[in-house]
């Protein structure tokens, strides 16, 4: 893996990333209310007395944003705190009613963790690196303002008001733009395998805080800044590319980096002051005295433990270990946490189909999802869970091509026609007669024929032209339509121009 | 006839379900008394057709024969900081003038659903903060007991359940409830010649209460007898999931274990608690106490709580830390009071509104409160204070190891008259000295009256229990009770 580094005027540049990630916990209640977290209702219909703050409300925290926050740090194997406390964070602004964030700012619930990241799928042994995981806490998230609705003045939505979110607080461990797209990527897989984060970016489940400085080599840390709320890996890859090459040339101007807030612009690919560390907000945090101290017992562990799936590490090695799949297909294949289980699921209904063991057909199971289904959900701009053809049914079509019933070509088109119609692949080929056939005598005619109307192009094979092999195939594949069993058809012209 | 309004509750409630009266005479009587006592300015809202309305209730529930709730047939006041549904709830501020809740706290609602009627809404010192009751929006209330000797001076009725030591005290309503931070229902029920008792924190849900300081705040009753207290606790307290701080424990049943025999009892004298200057008169009805404990059967010990002298530093760090914090809600957003000057932005209106609606000593200490929390100031102050905080448990723990009680006076002095020490927050600060401690460990504590002073103003005696021990406080109470023959009632004036 080669380092990462930019070249200034004075030399080389490190770049040192550190991401705090903000991911909202998958639960149908708020972290210490009972109102609803559904995205997209109509503002201020899923509040709560306690969301608005209202006199003499109080919090209690839900057990199964708790228990998320668990599963998630036992998924990167991450120290869990038995005994955990709820700090407020105080701060006025018009979308947080109580006036503070409940947060865990000195005990966190989840302590050191890790995370494994592959740059380069195809050489997963030799570009892989340990991500350290400072803290995973949870906390409340704040509502909305929305500053279009009225000339003169802001509305609130208090929708999002106590949403459960988790902060999961990376070691300052990444070195590059690919490293940090790489790590959010991975956090998200796990998340969503984890099921404690839904993962969209797009709708604001998860946005990263990204922390950058750069230095000489090998140096001393530079001051950082923080860019906040950048919402999808590869706006968080242009931040870190973008904002290392200002700090350098600030730095090389003989400036100072100022440790800041900053925003990312989208549209002029650029981050901005947002406010400096001078005019920072002093939180006053101090424990919660609403809330008693988080104490989880080891039945409660236990059960959290219990319920994790596999995860995609370790998904990934057995794909390749005990399923013969290349390195890059196993990491594809895995990358998400709904491609593996539909690819699972299609194994599981393969060897059903076609009588044999899971690794004897995954090989193929995993060639036709990646090329052909994914080629045709792209084609048709859906994604797997929309796919018109479900696991079963490709398990059928995946049985036709393997009992020799279909050549590759001839299970192209039943496909085709499989997306187009919903109908099942034996349906199609008795209805269609796209059977393909091993019958000599019909091969050996078509044979014979092509070689008859291509008497000058034999002679050339014959006086040392072997390229011209694949036309004769291809010749008499065409005379029959496509439906002659390749091999036989690759055999019989070899036998014929030998002859 | 009796006068209905000279009833304690227990007697309402047992001559209500005897047939003596309907719960109607007893409402418009206590209905007449407020109306005719404005001059105390005890109620913030009067709700007189609630007070009907529930009596109506319970002589119809009587009438078809049904089973008449704990307090059927009783109305009450219930203090301004308790979330009334449907009725101003103001906690005496300017900033929540106006604000009526959709909601009804846990306790008003558990005293509702026994078969209780509102009178109305009781005053109190703004946000619960004061010790006299001068610091409410509405104005002060004023006690209904005067010094002796022609002296006209408008006393304190004690804070911050003002509204509800002078309205029992002067008949407007037989029991109330109150809320206790550090002493806000022992102190004025001490100056008004009546008991009240805070229970063990986490008794009493804290859920729907204007919240001043929540790691101290605990609700109580306040009446006339320490049985009206024992039963009117046992329908206030008792687990609430909403309140995560409340003691998921059954009720005990007080009222049945009531037992002025203290034979087997240890009653602990902490010495800290009789500092040089200690008001003669005080000492002596503590020395008289501890002579009615002793007659009652109990043993008496000497004790030391070495780290009392802490604990006013300590509880006016640790309460204005949490309601700087607690009263950031009112920010002129979403309820109550909103200033906003012509082009303000949320800074300007967050700052309009927060100083047109709090109170001279609600902004003293949010920013006392705001000053120990900050960066800086943290671990000298909120941090130390914690620990502190650890050591003064630690003492009472120490101290129950050698005795079941701790007997001292609920307040250094009598009721001082109005404005007598507004101009100096310390020495208000000071009236908390007895009580505060018991508040930081969160013990249940109580205030029975003792007798008068040379002047003709109750005094009060302090009963401070081991956690979840209220039997003992009240039992320990009721012995005090009927041997001191506490029957001096103000004359009325108003």
């Amino acid at each position: 893996m080669s380092d990462y580094r930019i070249q200034g005027a004075t030399g080389e540049w490190e770049v040192v990333i550190g991401l705090e990630v903000h991911a909202q916990v998958t639960s149908n209640a708020k972290l210490f209310s009972g109102a609803a977290t559904a995205f997209g209702a109509e503002p201020n219909t899923q509040v709560s007395l306690v969301d608005a703050a209202m006199p003499g409300m109080l919090p209690v925290p839900n057990r199964e944003c708790i228990r998320q926050a668990v599963r998630t740090g036992m998924a990167i194997d991450a120290q869990i705190n038995k005994w955990s406390r709820f700090d407020r964070k105080n701060y006025f602004y018009a979308d947080l009613p109580q006036g503070y964030q409940i947060s865990q700012l000195y005990h966190p619930i989840v302590g050191e963790g890790q995370i494994e990241i592959v740059l380069d799928e195809k050489n997963p042994e030799t570009s892989s690196k340990v991500i350290g995981v400072e803290r995973i806490h949870v906390e409340q998230d704040a509502g909305k303002l929305m500053h279009d609705q009225h000339p003169t003045s802001s509305y609130v939505d208090l929708n999002r008001s106590g949403v459960a979110l988790m902060e999961i607080v990376s070691r300052p461990d990444m070195r590059s733009p690919a490293e940090a797209g790489a790590y959010l990527a991975k956090l998200r897989t796990i998340l969503r395998y984890v099921g404690s984060c839904d993962g969209n970016m797009d709708q604001g489940s998860m946005r990263a805080d990204v922390n950058v400085s750069v230095r000489k080599p090998g140096g001393e840390l530079g001051t950082r800044t923080e860019t906040k709320n950048v919402n999808s890996v590869r706006f968080v890859m242009a931040v870190v590319e973008r904002e290392a090459s200002r700090q350098v040339d600030v730095l090389e101007a003989g400036g100072k980096i100022v440790q800041e807030t900053r925003l990312y612009d989208p549209d002029k690919n650029e981050t901005r002051s947002m406010r400096s560390k001078e005019d920072a907000h002093d939180y006053r945090y101090f424990p919660d005295p609403d809330l008693l101290p988080l104490v989880l017992d080891d039945a409660f562990l236990d059960e959290c433990r219990a319920s994790l799936p596999e995860l995609p590490d370790v998904k990934r090695k057995r794909y390749e270990q005990a399923l013969g799949l290349s390195p890059y297909n196993a990491a594809t294949l895995t990358a998400d946490a709904d491609t593996a289980r539909w690819f699972e699921t299609l194994l599981t209904e393969s060897a059903a189909a076609q009588k044999k063991s899971e690794s004897d057909v995954a090989k193929a199971a995993a060639n036709w999802l990646l090329s052909d289904l994914y080629g045709a959900l792209n084609r048709l701009g859906k994604s797997l869970e929309e796919s018109p053809v479900g696991p079963a049914q490709a398990a059928e079509l995946l049985a036709l091509v393997a009992d020799g019933t279909l050549s590759g070509s001839l299970a192209k088109q039943v496909f085709e026609i499989m997306l187009e119609t919903g109908d099942g692949a034996g349906k199609i080929v008795e209805e269609k007669g796209l059977k393909q056939t091993s019958d000599t005598g019909a091969i050996e005619a078509a044979v014979a024929n092509v070689l008859a109307n291509n008497a000058d192009k034999v002679e050339q094979y014959r006086g040392g032209k072997e390229a011209l092999f694949g036309f004769f195939v291809g010749q008499t594949m065409k005379a029959m339509q496509g439906k002659a069993n390749p091999q036989v058809v690759n055999e019989l012209v070899k036998k014929a121009l030998a002859g | 006839m009796t006068n209905l309004t000279d009833l304690t509750v227990a007697e309402i409630r047992d001559g209500f379900r005897a047939g003596d009266f309907s719960a109607r005479e007893v409402a418009e009587g206590f209905n007449a008394n407020v109306a005719a006592a404005k001059a105390l300015n005890a109620f913030i809202v009067e709700t007189p057709e609630k007070a009907l309305a529930a009596a109506d209730a319970a002589d119809a529930a009587k009438a078809a024969g049904e089973t008449p709730g704990a307090l059927s047939g009783v109305p009450i006041g219930m203090k301004d900081l308790f979330c009334t549904e449907g009725v101003q709830t103001t906690a005496a501020s300017h900033m929540l003038e106006g604000f009526v809740p959709t909601y009804e706290s846990t306790v008003s609602g558990k005293l509702w659903a026994a078969g209780a009627g509102m009178l109305g809404k009781l005053n109190l010192d703004q946000f619960a903060m004061g010790s006299s009751n001068e610091t409410s929006y509405f104005g002060n209330v004023i006690s209904p007991w005067k010094r002796g000797g022609g002296d006209n001076a408008a006393l304190a009725p004690g804070g911050s359940s003002g509204g509800s030591s002078s309205a029992i005290s002067a008949r407007l309503c037989p029991a109330a409830t109150g809320t206790d931070t550090g002493g806000s229902i022992r102190q004025p029920a001490a100056f008004t010649g009546i008991s009240g008792i805070k229970p063990t924190y986490g008794r009493c849900s804290r859920w729907g209460i204007v919240a001043f300081a929540s790691s101290l705040d605990q609700a109580g009753p306040m009446a006339r007898t320490v049985r009206d207290n024992a039963l009117l606790l046992e329908v206030m307290a008792g687990f609430d999931p909403k309140d995560s701080t409340s003691l998921d424990l059954a009720v005990p049943q007080w009222e049945a274990g009531l037992s002025s025999n203290l034979t087997g009892k240890t009653v602990g004298i902490p010495k800290e608690y009789r500092p040089d200057g200690l008001n003669a008169e005080i000492a002596a009805l503590w020395d008289q106490g501890i002579a009615w404990l002793k007659d009652a059967g109990a043993n008496v010990v000497e004790v030391s709580l070495p780290h009392t002298k802490y604990a006013l530093p300590t509880y006016y760090i640790i309460a204005p830390a949490e309601a700087s914090s607690n009263l950031a809600r009112y920010d002129g957003v979403r309820y109550g009071q909103r200033d906003l000057p012509d082009g303000a932005g949320l800074q300007d209106m967050y700052a309009a509104t927060r100083a047109a609606g709090f109170g001279p000593e609600v902004k003293r200490r949010i920013m006392i409160g705001t000053y120990v929390l900050s960066a800086g100031f943290y671990d000298a102050y909120y941090t130390q204070a914690q620990k502190v905080r650890a050591l003064i448990s630690r003492d009472f723990d120490r101290a129950f190891e050698q005795c079941d009680l701790l007997l001292t006076p609920t307040a250094p002095s009598a009721a001082f008259t109005l404005g007598e020490k507004q101009a100096d927050p310390l020495a208000m600060y000071l009236n908390d000295v007895f009580t505060v401690p018991a508040s930081l460990a969160g013990l249940p504590a109580m205030s029975v009256p003792g007798g008068l002073d040379s002047q003709g103003l109750p005094l009060g005696l302090q009963i401070i229990g081991k956690a979840l021990d209220e039997q003992t406080v009240l039992n320990a109470g009721l012995a005090i009770e009927e041997r001191a023959g506490f029957v001096a009632r103000p004359d009325k004036w108003w």
